[in-house]
């Protein structure tokens, strides 16, 4: 187990390190962030002094050891746009993107996985075929056509839930949350079902597949023929034998909640991380859009290592360091 | 019609379809037979004669669409056959266990054998944990585990095939089934532990006066623990009767070609019978004895009328041949 995580952990390092090299060549590749950053009349000596400043002027190599020494230490730069420290910008940003990210996999997860034992259970019944229909709207409608549906719903034409913006928000040290007050929780929950539908699907119609195939398997059939109930071999036996698929799916989908939640932020006027990434898109804010990069990649870096140890957790064939096979023949 | 008094189990007239598209397939077809308290009862036949499906009905698993078209079940003279799911889960692995042919994936692996064992103990007997396991370890010293106390715990992958075995066995053992069904327990076995299961099992069997019934192609198997013999052919029973007779005097020429294709030690023979052709398969059989085209003593009527079963000794078989016998020796009183 412990040399599994230490190797886990280089190659999340040697991951980690291919991506900042890849986030600090937008540096190199996209424009001079100098004409960005000054005005039209700037003089040559302003514009030279800035560059020196910025560090610009050295060897790639050396810029390039400063970079990733700095962003180990989450220290990104500043912002061309809104000269301030980028690390400022997306610790500010960040709470209201986990908070709609979990809450949107936790949303998927609980009607995801119900709904996929249900219609795995009974697959000829009729509420399965509807499921199953109905989870098709879910798997082929874009997101912001979903999110703009809700909102003329449940806004313009119910106006129960409002359409934009995360309400208010209450302060917990450096965290702010949209939990602790009515309209916070309010304003989360149509821009959290516009981003779990697709997830929410896409569990349920794996969990359907991995339980008709589990279904099948010869210790299903003994576990019925030793008179177990129902409970016991549906929820037991068959779905935990469908998890180790479902652990890796959903832990790669959260991670692609959280780095995708651009489309579904910007119906809903989310102040998040991908709002922030797009606004620094249109202007061409390398030092926002390089520690996103990062950002993102680190957070499939630690999702997939979650995982990766969940295995073990859940699948005892994985313990390699407990005693096998021993016995010998009967 | 009550199933017999002394028998343990009673099938009578078992019939099971499998409707599909084209029409019905009758995978078993109109079969009878008892199987008394404490006998093994081995039941042989090519793959799709229909021998595991009869033991899957009689645990009330048949996988659907197939399903018993026709025929009672009893277990000790009640019909088990047409109870709710509820009450025939109730009888399964308390009154009928049941055994399957590959210990590599009987067992489920993300569950330790304790586990497995607790769970099935204590769905039957009113046990509590501490109980369950204690009846858990007794289980597995019985079925001859080795070590038993430190390995209760460990995972289905930590066992050997032969090992698994056991722990299957265990586990049709839990509740003190009075009949268990082995579904080819050794097929996937190497054959120098299909020896040690099958005496484990006639040996439990006899101990606890539990009856089987044992499924399989091998008639090794079925000489060294069976005491009576059902030979199934095309879901119909051709010959059924003591083991002894049935081996040493097949009396249909099907479990006479079985036999015949058997090799003996000292018997040096240049080519093992072989009977030609092959199992017709279900949407084709035959009208009539459905073994009459590799039959060589096939007659008209067998093509065309069905034989039932009619006692020949102390056997019972299914041929039009001993129709012929049976009038001459009337003839001859």
């Amino acid at each position: 187990m412990i040399a599994f995580l230490v190797r886990r952990l280089l190659q999340a390092i040697a991951v980690m390190a291919v991506v900042a090299l890849c986030a600090f060549f937008m540096f190199q590749f996209v424009g001079d962030p100098v004409n960005q950053m000054v005005g039209e009349d700037a003089t040559k000596a302003d514009r030279e002094y800035l560059r020196e400043s910025l560090g610009l002027n050295d060897p790639i190599p050396v810029q390039f050891g400063k970079f990733a020494l700095k962003a180990a230490q989450g220290d990104f730069g500043v912002s061309y746009q809104h000269k301030r420290a980028v690390s400022t910008l997306i610790v500010e940003r960040m709470p209201a993107t986990l908070e709609l990210a979990v809450t949107a996999a936790i949303l998927a997860a609980l009607l995801g996985v119900p709904a996929g034992v249900y219609t795995g259970l009974r697959r000829f019944g009729f509420t399965s075929k509807l499921i199953m229909t109905l989870s098709l709207i879910g798997i082929s409608l874009p997101t912001f056509l979903i999110g703009i549906l809700l909102i003329y719903l449940f806004a313009v034409i119910l106006g129960w839930l409002p359409s934009f913006g995360r309400g208010e928000i209450v302060k917990i040290g450096a965290w702010e949350t949209n939990f602790l007050s009515v309209s916070g929780l309010k304003s989360i929950i149509l821009p959290a079902i516009t981003l779990a539908l697709f997830q929410m699907t896409f569990i349920m119609r794996l969990i359907r597949s991995e339980m008709l195939e589990v279904l099948r398997a010869d210790f299903i059939k003994f576990a019925r023929a030793r008179g177990l109930p129902n409970r016991a071999v549906h929820y037991g036996h068959a779905l935990k034998n469908t998890l180790v698929p479902v652990i890796t799916i959903i832990g790669l989908q959260l991670g692609s909640l959280i780095a995708f939640a651009i489309i579904t932020e910007t119906v809903f006027q989310w102040p998040g991380m991908g709002q922030l990434f797009l606004q620094a898109v249109q202007v061409v804010d390398i030092p926002i859009m390089s520690a996103y990069l990062i950002l993102i990649a680190f957070f499939f870096v630690v999702i997939n290592l979650i995982v990766d140890m969940l295995y073990y957790v859940v699948d005892p064939r994985l313990r390699v360091d407990q005693p096998s096979g021993g016995g010998g023949h009967g | 019609m009550q199933g017999d008094n002394q028998a343990l189990l009673s099938v009578r007239n078992l019939r099971i379809e499998f409707p599909n598209r084209r029409g019905t397939l009758v995978a078993v077809d109109d079969i009878s037979f008892d199987i008394a308290p404490g006998e093994i009862l081995g039941v042989v036949g090519e793959s799709g004669a229909g021998k595991s499906l009869t033991g899957a009905a009689i645990i009330g698993l048949i996988e659907p669409p197939g399903r018993i078209a026709q025929g009672e079940i009893f277990l000790e003279g009640q019909r088990i056959d047409h109870l709710p799911y509820e009450e025939i889960r109730k009888i399964r692995g308390r009154q009928i266990g049941a055994i399957f042919q590959d210990p590599l994936t009987s067992l489920n692996p993300l569950y330790s054998v304790s586990r497995q064992l607790i769970e099935t103990i204590q769905t039957h007997l009113p046990l509590n944990e501490r109980e369950a396991r204690a009846r858990a370890l007794e289980l597995l010293d019985e079925v001859g585990i080795p070590g038993a106390a430190e390995r209760i715990d460990h995972y289905p992958h930590q066992f050997s095939g032969g090992m698994r075995q056991r722990v299957v066995i265990a586990l049709a053992l839990c509740a003190e089934p009075r009949l268990i069904i082995a579904d080819e327990p050794t097929t996937a076995l190497d054959v120098s532990i299909q020896a040690q299961i099958i005496s484990l099992l006639k040996g439990l069997c006899k101990e606890h006066g539990t009856a089987v019934m044992l499924v399989t192609h091998d008639m090794g198997v079925i000489a060294e623990a069976a005491d009576r013999v059902a030979v199934m052919y095309s879901g119909r029973i051709a010959e059924i009767g003591p083991v002894q007779e049935v081996v040493r005097a097949a009396k249909h020429p099907y479990t006479h070609g079985l036999m015949g294709s058997i090799p003996h030690i000292g018997h040096h023979v240049d080519q093992l019978t072989q009977i030609e052709g092959s199992m017709p398969r279900l949407q084709e059989i035959p009208s009539g004895c459905p073994f009459n085209p590799r039959c060589e003593e096939a007659s008209d009527r067998c093509r065309v009328e069905r034989p039932n079963l009619q006692g020949v000794e102390q056997s019972e078989v299914a041929c039009h041949l001993f129709d012929a016998q049976r009038v001459e020796a009337r003839a001859g009183e």
